[in-house]
Order: C-alpha cells, then sequence, then structure tokens
C-alpha cells in the first residue's frame, strides 16, 4: 500500500509538473477515458478489447502491427522474406530494443512468445491465429523463422493483432499486473476501478513520442461519461458509451467528434439449426422483416452502417448486399406463409448488455411482431449469454457484434454458436486460407461473402460504429479501428 | 452478564458459519464460467479448460469452500479470478470509497433529521410539525437512484458545480476528495434522514407522554425545557439503534448510488465481480456485509442488555 | 383532523394509481408496441401529454402500463411475505422459547443480515432477469418482516385470558393461532402490508433500473428511469415523468399506510427500515 501511495505521489508530482509547464510549451499529457476496465493486461491471454486499448502499441509490439487504415506495417520486425511456397517467414528484426526492464529483445523472445501463444496449455483468447505455425526457429539473434504446416495468406495480419506481442521470459510472471515490454510507453501506476498511468519510455528504440504521460480512465456509465468529458476531465473519450449525446458534443466547439468505424458486424445472429429457423425461407422472412435504418436510427441515433453480410463495408473486398434483405414486411409475410408459418411463430431473443443489443433487440421485436413472429425477449449478463447462447446453442436469436478484424471465417466452422453447416463454404474458405494472390483472394472472398448472404444465415444489420469525443487540439486519433487500439505515441496537441 | 454475552457471541458465530454456506452454495450455482468470460467468443474450448486449471476452478467445490472459509478465518481472502490480486486488497482499497461515503452520507442523514426531528416533536400538531412530516413523507418516497439524477441533472451537468460522477482518490487532498463524495452523499442520506427525523419525533413523542416528563413540567418547566433537560437523552437510545442498523444499510444501499455516480467503491465491484463471475470476490464482499451486520446486531444486542437487564432473559 | 387529512392524501393518490394501473388493460392512448423512431424524443404536448420516448413511444402510455407492473410486482411480494411470514410468525409465538420459535427467529435476524439489494442481484443473476424473478427476490425480504410483527403482536396476546379460556376448553394451539390471535393482529398486519407495499415497489424501481426487473416489453418505471438516463441532459421530461409517477405511488401507499394506523388502532408501530 505505501509503495502504491508512493508511486501515485510520484505520478501526480509529475502530473503536477507537467501541467505548471503547460503554459511555456505544448501540452504533453493526456487523459483517455474509455468505457471498460482491463481485468490486467496480459493481452496475451484473455479477450477484454480493454487490455489491447491500453497497451496494444504503447507497452507491448509484436512483429507486424496495424494501422488505423487496417494496413499491416512493419513493427520489431524490421522486414521479412516469404519463401515461394509460402511456408517459411523470415524475420529480420529491429536492433537496440530493450524490454523496459532493460533485458535486451531478440529472437529468444520472439520464439518464447510465440511457442508461449500455441502451446498445448495455452491460454491465448486467439489460438487459432497460430494454429498454422509448425515451427519457430532462432536462425540468429536477430532472425526468426517461422515454418507453417499450409500456406496462410493472413501470416502477416495474424500477427500484428495484440494476442501475438511479443513478451520476455524474464517479466512474464507478473505480466498481469506490471507489464513489461518493448513499447514507446512504460506502465507506471494502476488506481484500480479508476485508471491506469503510463509513462513515455526514454530508452525506446523508435522515434521518442510527443505525449510523454499518459493516464487512462475508465467511466463505465454513461451519465458520467457525459459529465467527465462536458467537464473537461479528459481529453479522450474513445469508444463512448451514448451515441445519443453525439450531437451535444457536435455543437460545441471544444470538442471533435469522430464516427470510428470498428469491425464489429452488428448482427442478428440465428440458430441454424432451431426450427423453424433452420428453413432458409424463415430466416429470409425475417430478414426482410427488419428495417435497418430504424434500427440504426431508433437504437444508435444515427451511427452505424448498414451490412448486408459478414463483412466490414471498409475493407476493399466488401461486396454490397443490403438488396438482397431489403425492408419488405409484405414479402416477408408471404415467405412465412409459404413457409407454413402463415400465422408466424414463437422464438426467443436473448440480449447480452450492450446498448446496440438492448435497444436494438427492443426494435427488432416490434418488427418481428408486425409480421406475426412473437419473440420472447431476455436481457442477459455476458457471462450468461456465452453460457447460455455461445457454449449452450440455447436460442433463437440474438443481437451480438462480432469485433475480431476479419472473421467471416467462423461461418467454416459449423460447431460455431449460430451453427450454420455449408460444406461448400468450408472448402471455400480452406481455399482462400492457402491463396496467397491477391486478385483471387478477392473474388473468392466476394464469393465467401454473396453466399452466407443468400442463405440468410444471420440478420446483417449495421457496422458499429463508436464516436470518439476529444477536445478540439488533440491530433493523432485513429479515425477507423481495425483492432482495438489508443496509439498514443501517434498523438500530439496542437498549439 | 458474561453469560449472556457468551451466549450471542456463540450465536453470532453460528449465524457466520451458516451464513458463509449459504452465500458460497448460493454464488457457486450461477451458470456462467469466469474462465469463458475472459476468453471471449474466439476461444477454443481446451484454451477455456487450462485457464480454469490454472485458476484452481477444476477444484471440486466443498474444497474451494473449506479453503475460502480456512483463508477468511486467518484473514486472507484469496486470489481473484480476473484481476488475479488478493481479494483483501482489493476490499480494502474499495473500502476507503464506500465507508468515507457511508460515514458521510450517515452524518449528513443524522444533521438533519436531530433538528427536524426535535422541532417537529416540540411544535406537535402545529404548522410547522405538519410541514416537517409532510417533507419526511416525501423523502421516504423518493427511489434514492432518481433522486441522485436529478441531482446529477441540476448540479453537475447544469450548473456544474460538481462533477457528475468519479472518484479522483484521496491522494489529490481531503476536501476535494470529499466534494466528489459530496453528491452521493446527499442522495444517499435524504430517504435515510426522513426516516430518523420520524423515529426521533415519534420517540421524543413517547418520552414526553412519560410520567418523569409530566413531573417535570409540574415542576414549572416549560414543555421545551422540559424536552431539552430530560426528554432528549431518553429517546436517544431508539434513535441510536436506528443509526447503527443505517449504518450497514448505507454500506450496502450504496450500490445503486455507487452505479449512479461511478464511484469505484464495494457496489460497483459487486457489480463487476457478478458479471464477470468472480465468484470468489462476490463471496469475500458480500460475507463482509453479512457480517458487518451481524456484528451491529450482536454490538446492539449487547448494549441494551448492558442497560436493560431484563433483556438478557429473552431467548 | 390529521388523520383524515392523510388518509384522504393518500387515498387519493392510490386510487389515481390504481385507476391507471386498470384502466391500461382496456384502453391507454397510444399503442406502446409500435414503435415510432421518426417522432422520437418529443416533448410534453397536447397529442402526448408527458412527451414520447426514444423509441417514439408514448410516455404517457407507458406510465400507465408501468403502473400495472409496479402494482402486480409490489402485491405478489407482499403475499409471499404474509402468506409465509404470517404463519411462521403464529408458529413461533404459540411455541415460545422453544427450538421452533429459536429457529425461527434466528432464520429471520440471518435474512435480515442480508444486504437485500445484492442478494436480489445475486438472485436475478443465477435465475435470470424476470418479473418473477424481482417478486421473489423481493418477496424473500418480506417473510422476516412479518414472521417478527406476527410474533410479538402474538406473543403479549398469548397472555390474554380469552386465549387462556380458549386453551382451557381444549383447543390446540394452531386451531387458537387462527382463530383468535390473527384476527387480532389482522390491524397490524393490514398497516405494515401497506408501508412493505410501497417499500415493494421501491425495490421493485430500483431492480429494473439495474435491469433486473420486468423485461421489455413490458415497460416499468424503473426500466424508464434506466433508458433515460444518458438522455436527462436534452430531454429531461424523460426521467422526471417515472420519477413523479414511482414518488406518487410510494407516498399515496405510506399516507394511506399512517391513515390507516391511526384510524385502526393509533398505538400500532410501524417499522419502516
Amino acid at each position: 500500500m505505501r509503495f502504491l501511495t508512493g508511486r501515485l505521489a510520484m505520478a501526480s508530482l509529475v502530473a503536477l509538473a507537467a501541467g505548471l509547464g503547460a503554459a511555456q510549451a505544448a501540452q504533453d499529457d493526456i487523459t483517455v477515458a474509455m468505457q471498460l476496465e482491463p481485468p490486467h493486461l496480459d493481452p496475451t491471454s484473455a479477450a477484454a478489447q480493454a487490455i489491447d486499448s491500453v497497451v496494444y502499441i504503447n507497452i507491448f509490439e509484436g512483429l507486424t502491427r496495424f494501422m488505423d487504415d487496417g494496413s499491416i506495417v512493419p513493427a520489431l520486425a524490421k522486414s521479412w522474406d516469404i519463401s515461394d511456397d509460402g511456408l517459411t517467414y523470415t524475420f529480420n528484426l529491429n536492433q537496440g530494443v530493450t524490454f523496459h526492464d532493460g533485458t535486451t529483445f531478440d529472437a529468444e523472445d520472439v520464439k518464447f512468445s510465440l511457442d508461449r501463444a500455441r502451446a498445448e496449455d495455452s491460454t491465448n483468447a486467439q489460438k487459432a491465429l497460430f494454429a498454422a505455425i509448425a515451427d519457430v526457429t532462432v536462425v540468429d539473434p536477430m532472425t526468426v523463422r517461422l515454418t507453417l504446416s499450409e500456406p496462410n495468406g493472413n501470416m502477416l495480419f495474424n500477427l500484428a493483432w495484440g494476442d501475438a506481442v511479443i513478451v520476455a521470459p524474464e517479466s512474464i510472471d507478473d505480466i498481469k499486473t506490471n507489464p513489461v515490454g518493448t513499447g514507446p510507453y512504460k506502465f507506471a501506476n494502476w488506481v484500480q476501478g479508476d485508471k491506469i498511468e503510463l509513462m513515455a519510455n526514454d530508452s525506446y528504440w523508435g522515434s521518442a513520442p510527443a505525449i510523454k504521460s499518459a493516464t487512462f480512465k475508465f467511466i463505465s456509465d454513461p451519465t458520467a461519461a457525459f459529465g467527465a468529458v462536458m467537464a473537461e476531465d479528459v481529453d479522450v473519450f474513445t469508444g463512448y458509451p451514448a451515441p445519443e449525446n453525439v450531437p451535444q458534443f457536435e455543437a460545441d466547439p471544444r470538442f471533435q467528434v469522430l464516427n470510428v468505424a470498428t469491425e464489429g458486424e452488428t448482427i442478428l445472429s440465428t440458430n441454424n439449426k432451431m426450427p423453424p429457423l433452420d428453413n432458409v425461407k424463415v430466416r429470409k422472412a425475417i430478414a426482410h422483416a427488419i428495417d435497418r435504418q430504424a434500427i440504426i436510427d431508433g437504437a444508435m441515433f444515427g451511427m452505424g452502417t448498414p451490412i448486408g453480410t459478414h463483412f466490414a463495408p471498409h475493407h476493399p473486398d466488401y461486396v454490397d448486399l443490403t438488396g438482397n434483405s431489403g425492408y419488405d414486411p409484405e414479402l416477408s409475410k408471404k415467405l412465412l406463409a409459404e413457409a407454413g408459418f402463415p400465422d408466424g411463430f414463437t422464438t426467443t431473443l436473448k440480449l447480452p448488455p450492450p446498448s446496440y443489443a438492448r435497444r436494438g433487440g427492443e426494435i427488432i421485436a416490434a418488427q418481428l411482431r408486425a409480421v406475426g413472429i412473437k419473440t420472447e425477449t431476455s436481457n442477459l449478463e455476458w457471462a450468461q449469454w456465452l453460457e447460455q447462447v455461445f457454449r449452450g446453442k440455447d436460442y433463437g436469436l440474438t443481437i451480438v457484434s462480432h469485433t475480431e478484424p476479419f472473421d467471416i471465417g467462423i461461418y467454416a466452422r459449423p460447431d460455431y454458436y449460430f451453427q450454420y453447416d455449408n460444406p461448400a463454404f468450408q472448402e471455400l474458405y480452406a481455399e482462400l486460407n492457402k491463396t496467397t494472390d491477391a486478385a483471387k483472394r478477392s473474388e473468392m472472398l466476394a464469393e465467401l461473402q454473396t453466399m452466407i448472404s443468400l442463405d440468410y444465415v444471420n440478420g446483417y444489420l449495421f457496422q458499429l460504429a463508436t464516436p470518439t469525443i476529444a477536445k478540439a487540439g488533440v491530433q493523432g486519433l485513429w479515425k477507423n479501428a481495425p483492432t482495438a487500439a489508443v496509439d498514443l505515441p501517434a498523438m500530439s496537441w496542437a498549439n | 452478564m458474561l453469560r449472556y454475552a457468551l451466549k450471542r457471541a456463540l450465536s453470532l458465530l453460528i449465524s457466520l458459519a451458516i451464513a458463509s454456506l449459504v452465500i458460497f452454495l448460493v454464488i457457486e450455482v450461477a451458470p456462467g464460467d469466469p474462465a469463458s468470460y475472459m476468453l471471449g467468443i474466439n476461444a477454443q474450448p481446451e484454451t477455456v479448460a487450462a485457464l480454469r486449471a490454472e485458476l484452481g476452478l477444476d477444484v471440486p467445490k466443498m474444497q474451494r469452500y473449506l479453503a475460502w472459509v480456512g483463508g477468511m478465518a486467518r484473514g486472507d481472502f484469496g486470489t481473484s479470478y480476473t484481476y488475479r490480486t488478493p481479494v483483501g486488497q482489493m476490499i480494502a482499497d474499495r473500502m476507503w470509497v464506500s465507508l468515507p461515503l457511508a460515514l458521510y452520507a450517515l452524518a449528513l442523514s443524522t444533521l438533519i433529521a436531530f433538528p427536524a426531528g426535535i422541532y417537529a416533536a416540540a411544535r406537535r400538531g402545529k404548522p410547522g410539525d405538519i410541514a416537517v412530516m409532510g417533507a419526511t413523507q416525501l423523502g421516504v418516497a423518493v427511489p434514492n437512484f432518481w433522486f441522485a439524477m436529478m441531482l446529477v441533472l441540476i448540479f453537475a451537468i447544469n450548473l456544474r458545480w460538481f462533477s457528475a460522477g468519479g472518484f479522483p482518490g484521496w491522494d489529490i487532498g481531503f476536501f476535494l476528495a470529499l466534494k466528489s463524495l459530496t453528491l452521493p452523499a446527499i442522495a444517499l442520506a435524504l430517504p435515510q434522514s426522513a426516516i430518523l427525523a420520524r423515529v426521533m419525533r415519534s420517540s421524543l413523542l413517547d418520552i414526553l407522554s412519560e410520567d418523569f416528563m409530566r413531573t417535570a413540567r409540574a415542576k414549572g418547566l416549560s414543555r421545551r425545557q422540559a424536552l431539552w433537560r430530560h426528554g432528549l437523552r431518553n429517546a436517544l437510545i431508539p434513535v441510536l439503534t436506528i443509526i447503527g442498523l443505517q449504518f450497514s444499510f448505507l454500506l450496502a444501499g450504496g450500490i445503486i448510488i455507487e452505479q449512479v455516480f461511478f464511484l469505484p467503491g464495494l457496489g460497483r465491484l459487486i457489480f463487476q465481480s457478478i458479471s464477470a463471475r468472480d465468484l470468489i470476490v462476490v463471496e469475500s464482499v458480500v460475507m463482509l456485509l453479512v457480517f458487518s451486520v451481524i456484528l451491529v446486531n450482536f454490538l446492539v444486542d449487547l448494549a441494551y442488555a448492558a442497560v436493560d437487564p431484563r433483556l438478557r432473559s429473552r431467548t | 383532523m390529521i388523520r383524515s387529512r392523510n388518509l384522504l392524501i393518500g387515498g387519493t393518490l392510490c386510487l389515481i394509481v390504481v385507476t391507471a394501473a386498470l384502466l391500461s388493460f382496456v384502453w391507454t392512448p397510444y399503442d406502446i408496441s409500435q414503435m415510432d423512431i421518426p417522432n422520437k424524443l418529443q416533448k410534453p404536448s397536447a397529442a402526448h401529454w408527458f412527451g414520447t420516448d426514444h423509441f417514439g413511444r408514448d410516455i404517457f402510455s407507458m406510465i400507465m402500463i408501468g403502473a400495472r407492473t409496479s402494482l402486480a410486482v409490489a402485491i405478489v411480494a407482499v403475499g409471499i411475505g404474509m402468506g409465509l411470514g404470517v404463519p411462521l410468525g403464529l408458529w413461533a409465538a404459540a411455541n415460545k422459547g422453544g427450538w421452533v420459535d429459536e429457529i425461527i427467529m434466528r432464520g429471520n435476524d440471518l435474512i435480515f443480515a442480508f444486504p437485500s439489494l445484492v442478494i436480489a442481484i445475486l438472485i436475478t443473476a443465477i435465475m435470470g432477469a424476470s418479473a418473477l424473478n424481482a417478486i421473489i427476490a423481493i418477496g424473500i425480504f418480506n417473510i422476516p418482516v412479518f414472521a417478527r410483527l406476527t410474533r410479538s403482536g402474538a406473543l403479549s396476546l398469548w397472555e390474554r385470558e380469552f386465549i387462556l379460556a380458549a386453551r382451557v376448553a381444549g383447543k390446540s394451539k394452531p386451531r387458537i393461532s387462527a382463530e383468535h390471535i390473527l384476527p387480532n393482529v389482522a390491524n397490524l398486519l393490514i398497516v405494515q402490508g401497506t408501508i412493505q407495499f410501497s417499500l415493494g415497489i421501491l425495490a421493485e424501481a430500483g431492480l429494473s433500473y439495474v435491469g433486473l426487473g420486468a423485461q421489455p416489453p413490458t415497460p416499468s418505471w424503473g426500466r424508464m428511469l434506466a433508458d433515460a438516463q444518458t438522455m436527462v441532459s436534452f430531454a429531461p421530461h424523460l426521467a422526471l415523468v417515472p420519477g413523479l409517477a414511482i414518488v406518487t405511488a410510494v407516498l399515496g401507499l405510506n399516507l394511506l399506510g399512517d391513515g390507516l394506523r391511526d384510524l385502526l388502532d393509533p398505538k400500532i408501530r410501524v417499522a419502516r427500515t
């Protein structure tokens, strides 16, 4: 406890000094608020996006990394060579990189991190990312070679995830509470339930960031979030929880509002094995009963882009298939009658906590009721949702935003919770994974998207957009969110 | 007296033992698994199993119960599943918000209730009494979370005198920290002060009708003088009991208010831990709250017995 | 004078709430199952007396149906409390000092010791959020209230002559409890019941507010408040109206309870915490 307060006092002294100096120099501290607090700070053993928001790019780096436009660029790996058969990746690492505890970063750390992630007893939430890796070999301290069991067009993309960052064996035991990485910021302090503080790492191998100290504040309550932004207690709020407040911020010259497109395809997930939802006509009827725009307006206050398939609209390979499921209640009723349900039927609608699901669920329930489909709505916590819906597959309909980037592959898993089992899709997807030619991949992706759209696997609603509210002077904020991240080194204050 | 105290202490221990078993069983049957919650929707089953093993969740329930109770007896609450930090430390940290908040609210409630109750009793049946009693009726009827929302609307969003929520920590200075607890404390205190004022008033009125008060009045003291000299002290006993009960209530009852104001206290900890299925944290916090109530009751019983020997024979 | 005023005001407020709830079965100004999103968040007007909510539904209609939810939950919860608590209290009093009495009273103390809201949250976490589970959660904590009250009321009666006479006449304890004790504690129970009823409405509002009460599309006052929370800054009527509805119902019941107490037996003491 004394240790903690000591650090806290130091941090506040630094903050005070920074505040005093602000009159002369440009501001170099920032307070970033977000809704959820990370449970711990190890991005390689949990799915919580809040962990990535704090540590990705800032504390931990991977071999490659995401830019805000979704492109993959070098990070700890300076460059790489891919063999012609696509089975061997040789990474050349950056020189002179050290971890925050002073230990040197080299190929052994890469091998340790990747082997740990794909080990038998690994607790990596995205273990599938590493499934194609057959072997990791240290060639020399600055070179590491990955051997794949089969070609994988996504390997560089997979290695950019927060779940694939490089950690050191020396500091792995305490990683959850004291993360030690190679990034431009060091972990300084955590007041649980309130905030996490980071300080610039003076011995960072890359260029020094403009922001020298950063505080992450966790404000889950939307009202408190509104108050905190309005009172200018925070400089940036990423993933602002209440889209209904956005017009007020837009009208206020003190703030800038960025509608950040996320990777979240928000869908009305449908249990494809539960009668009568196993009938494609019934699923098509549901799709035509849904008025996407009303949901976007009513649940998201206008934020979000309609989608017609499970793919992000800002992705170059996206195909607009919203026409396959236009709002047409009459057609919907006709389809229901054809399927043998002229009077509709009753199914369950189980909703997880986010407001897109709860509000969207109320609207969808009303829209389905209009064509004769009755829903028994129940609101679930995440733990219950995971248990009942995701694992138990005990549901008819649910609403959830699938925020993992490029996750159309879940449709190739017949045991996944919407239980879509189409061998044609599975074969084509396996084919895609082995293909590295860009034009061919693009073509295959279009076919995959069309396939699930015409099978009406799920009701495709909209691409989730989350507002970032920031003070007008903050620069370098991400306009898209290909992954959960708060890219502190990119940020600065305008003079 | 000693025998009575020992008997009550034994019953306190039995209550605690039963409570711990009830809490453990109730919470452990909750559907949901902390490991799958942490790993999210892309995790593979063997990954979840590996994490369960790492957390010690694959140990039989009875063994976990004994470990938990045994640990608590030694003052060790175990380690949180999600945060991986000692539960005792987490609770202690949150206590630094919840306890001051409860005390602050209690102080406010007493400060409002005493004068109001005394004033109303002294003016029994007159317009002043009716006005105070009407106000307390209103105070009891207002849901504290709604009152909290209204306070935020007026004082934080419109007037901007206070921040709408959050707690900056005691390090920024006592009064600044206290300021951030002020709106929540008011929201908590108002309904409690209404109850307390009513108890104060009726307790005073009871005393006023007692013989010794009549004697005092007969000796020439005015109603108000009699009230101050003899009434107040005697009327305090039931009032103090209510205050004791309110304290435990405020500690647990802050849950919703902590949600509204986003304070990192025990209430938030409970909500967070329930949704993350961090069972050991939920169990320990609930146990702590139950313990505080049982302890307060025990102390009140002892105090009563010390004052009034007849009560010792009560079963 | 004061007595009749409590009764009058309380009775009137209760009548308004009950009328709104009953009327909502046959008529509401608008059909709230229809959403009208283009007309969302309207301020109160002649067409919509209390305005419209974030889905464009008429708030006046929702308040009427919400009254139904609140009353139903509170009635059943108090019913559970009375139905189980009163017999337990009678039983304990009839066997004063015995092990039954001891177990019942210690069990009561134990339930009292649990933080009611936390337990309610746990119950709904285990069994899922629904109006029924909210009723159970609230009802459980009503049991000890009625058990204690009945026991203490009954204890003094057991020493009265007419009970002794009945015992001498050979009547069994359960029969005496039912025929002689119960009618004599009825006034006590009615008054406490009114108070518990108002507490039940507050508790239902609190549970729905944290999302654990009646589920959509059933409107409930507490959930209306929760939905309004992020919108108070630009549409305060969303929070004001349901809040005032709760205050009206609770205030009405409390005043009615006080009025009834004065009317039935001024000596009755009610527990409010």
